[in-house]
């Protein structure tokens, strides 16, 4: 069964020349099957953890450990770690223009199985996943996320998630962004890659919205580059009523 | 002025626009220009041309129009014969395929299409009209419409060469011309289109030159009424590459795209500069140039001039440069230009970016499994893309993409 743990994560940005220290020392362990939900105020470091995860350069792991199923994530190049089975949903998805969505699925395809998927049954694929998610065939022509309004975007991020199916996929406000119509679309999206049992999930969102569609079994409360609290489902009703003012000392809802 | 041009549409650099009155010479250089130094310079529409070399001082590589090329690798293209100069002693093997509906004939230089498409704007291109004694014009016979495209493959091998071809295509004729250079020497060049009323021509050059090959071009495009003209520069190899399109037109109506894309390694310097010349309503140009530059000492030169007179309202013009730098050490100077002399037109903008390469979209493709060689590959393919896209020649689309993709691999194999 594969498992994500991240021991006493500590990580830093360049800022301005010094290092500035954001995670501040994360435990957590997702298991395949589970959905976790990390709620926290803006500016608590929820990406700065996502992003580390998955190796973007602009992050420093100063200390702690990333394991998938054992094996040292931090020591893995971006790609590798994709390959090893982590996905991530962006907050902002980048354009990549001239690269066709079409192609750009195909080549993560092929990197992430390992071999080119069946021409044949890969548009049939493709073409399943895109109806579901609600998306016009001809989005596969257009140049990866460039033009996409928000809501396009966010249904891009969870088609590929559909198709590369991860061990772990680490959702960055997955929500933000999207009228109701899009957040039910796209978590029915991220509610049939759960029901497969097969992936573990780390939802990451400010607000307690798309949890009415996505259920958690656990709930971690963020705060100031650190898990604060760690409940069931029902701590989000509590964030949902009382906002995170306890934790911060700063009124702000949830 | 009664109602304002619209300027710069997302320019992500600034870059000289002015908006003079008619008649006055606009200066042109300011911050964000490119230019080193702010002189007041001339209306582009004033500056001279000719027939003759003596009417063109010698060089000394501080012209405006010289600044950034390195004349000591020019191969003497530059000076006059008996002055130092090289004489033609190059033995270029040349391929002339005419399909049905073309022909070619030499003429001399008092053929009234020698002179028709636009004199020399500098003293390389003065030197090499001098030099060609014998012209070669191909003709697209009037309402032709071309099945082939008609194909002028230069193989030099090595020496000097200068040479001057026509195209003239007759009116209603529809052509693609693909002029082709590979192999290795100096050659200095005039290449003339002439573009009916109502033709419609893609004219692509190919400058797949071996690495030490030097290369002056001037490229006149005379656009008829009505007329539509695509014109595309690819440069890839070289020494030295600089290449001069002038557009001119006849009446209104003209249509020109003009498309580029070039891709510089260490030490290649490879300039491109244009002048559009709206003279006459109710004409659109259209510039789009890319470049990717990798290794030591890699330099392109883009300029943009873009003259809208007074006479030409209705203009719709734009103009795009951007610039890919995968390495250190690489260099791009992109200055465009758009002098605007009525405020009656339809548009006129510019833009021009140069940028390293994107480490988050390096990211994000890597974040979905693809290897770095693999994504840089994607997005250097992404980046010519939509221009090679707009060439509308298929077969042709498909090998500009292979030769950007060993340009790649030469880079990836370092
Ligand atoms: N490059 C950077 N330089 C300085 N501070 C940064 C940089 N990137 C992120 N931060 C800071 O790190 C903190 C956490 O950011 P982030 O992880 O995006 O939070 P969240 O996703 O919870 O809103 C914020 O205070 C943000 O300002
Ligand atoms: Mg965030």
């Amino acid at each position: 069964m594969a498992t994500l743990e991240i021991r006493d994560l500590h990580v830093s940005v360049d800022a301005e020349g010094a290092q500035k220290e954001i995670l501040k020392g994360v435990d957590l362990t997702v298991r395949q099957g589970e959905t976790h939900a990390i709620m926290g105020p803006n500016g608590s470091g929820k990406s700065t953890l996502a992003y580390s995860i998955a190796g973007h350069p602009k992050y420093t792991v100063t200390s702690g450990q990333v394991l998938l199923d054992g094996e040292d994530v931090l020591s893995m190049t971006v790609d590798e770690r994709a390959r090893a089975g982590l996905f991530l949903a962006m907050q902002y998805p980048v354009e990549v223009p001239g690269v066709s969505v079409a192609n750009f699925l195909r080549t993560s395809a092929t990197a992430i199985r390992g071999e080119a998927p069946k021409l044949r049954t890969w548009v049939k694929e493709v073409n399943a996943a895109m109806t579901q998610l609600q998306m016009d065939p001809a989005f596969a022509e257009r140049s990866v996320n460039e033009g996409f309004s928000g809501g396009e975007k966010k249904r891009h991020e969870i088609l590929q998630l559909e198709l590369l199916k991860p061990k772990i996929a680490l959702l960055d406000e997955t929500d933000s962004g999207l009228d109701v119509d899009a957040l039910r679309v796209v978590s029915e999206g991220v509610n049939r890659v759960r029901a497969t049992g097969e992936v573990g999930t780390l939802l990451i969102t400010h607000y307690t919205r798309i949890l009415k569609y996505i259920q958690p079994d656990f709930v971690h409360v963020f705060a100031a580059g650190r898990i604060v609290e760690s409940g069931g489902a029902e701590l989000a009703q509590v964030l949902e009523d009382e906002g995170y003012e306890k934790y911060t000392g700063i009124k702000e809802v949830a | 002025m009664s109602s304002q041009p619209e300027q710069t549409k997302g320019s992500s650099t600034a870059a000289a626009v002015s908006v003079a009155q008619p008649g006055s010479g606009a200066p042109l250089a300011g911050p964000g220009t490119g230019r080193t130094h702010s002189e007041v310079l001339a209306s582009r529409g004033e500056r001279p041309t000719s027939y003759d070399p003596a009417d063109f001082a010698p060089l000394t590589g501080r012209e405006e129009d010289w600044r950034f090329t390195p004349l000591k690798r020019l191969a003497k293209l530059h000076e006059a014969d008996g002055d130092g100069g090289a004489p033609a002693d190059g033995s270029d093997k040349i391929a002339l395929h005419l399909p049905e509906g073309a022909t070619a004939v030499l003429v001399g230089q008092d053929d009234p299409r020698v002179r028709k498409a636009g004199a020399p704007i500098d003293r390389t291109a003065a030197l090499a009209f001098a030099a060609v004694k014998d012209v070669t014009v191909v003709t697209v016979t009037k309402e032709a419409v071309l099945t082939e495209p008609v194909r002028l493959e230069v193989n030099a091998e090595g020496g000097t060469a200068y040479a001057h071809v026509v195209f003239d295509v007759k009116p209603f004729a529809e052509a693609v011309i693909v002029l082709d250079h590979k192999g290795t020497g100096a050659r200095s060049a005039n290449v003339d289109l002439i573009v009916g009323d109502s033709a419609k021509v893609t004219f692509v050059s190919v400058q797949d030159w071996d690495r030490d090959a030097v290369h002056l071009a001037q490229q006149n495009i005379l656009v008829g009424r009505d007329a539509t003209v695509k014109s595309v520069n690819v440069t890839f190899g070289g020494d030295l590459v600089r290449i001069t399109p002038n557009v001119r037109y006849t009446a209104p109506g003209g249509d020109a795209e003009l498309l580029g894309l070039y891709f510089a390694d260490d030490g290649q310097h490879l300039e491109h500069r244009l002048f559009v010349d709206h003279s006459v309503t109710n004409c659109r140009s259209h510039v789009t140039y890319k470049g990717a530059l990798q290794g030591a000492d890699a330099h392109t030169v883009w300029v943009g001039d873009v003259l809208i007179r007074a006479a030409a309202e209705a203009t719709d013009t734009y103009e795009l440069n951007r610039n890919l730098l995968l390495t250190d050490g690489a260099r791009a100077d992109s200055v465009p230009n758009l002098e605007i002399e009525t405020g009656e037109i339809v548009g006129a903008g510019h833009a021009s970016a140069t940028g390293r390469f994107d480490d988050e979209q390096l990211f994000y493709l890597q974040a979905r499994g693809i290897p770095e060689a693999e994504a840089r590959r994607l997005v250097v393919r992404g980046f010519f893309a939509d221009v090679v896209r707009q060439i509308g020649i298929p077969e042709l689309e498909e090998q500009l993409m292979a030769k950007v993709e060993q340009e790649l691999a030469q880079e990836l194999d370092r």
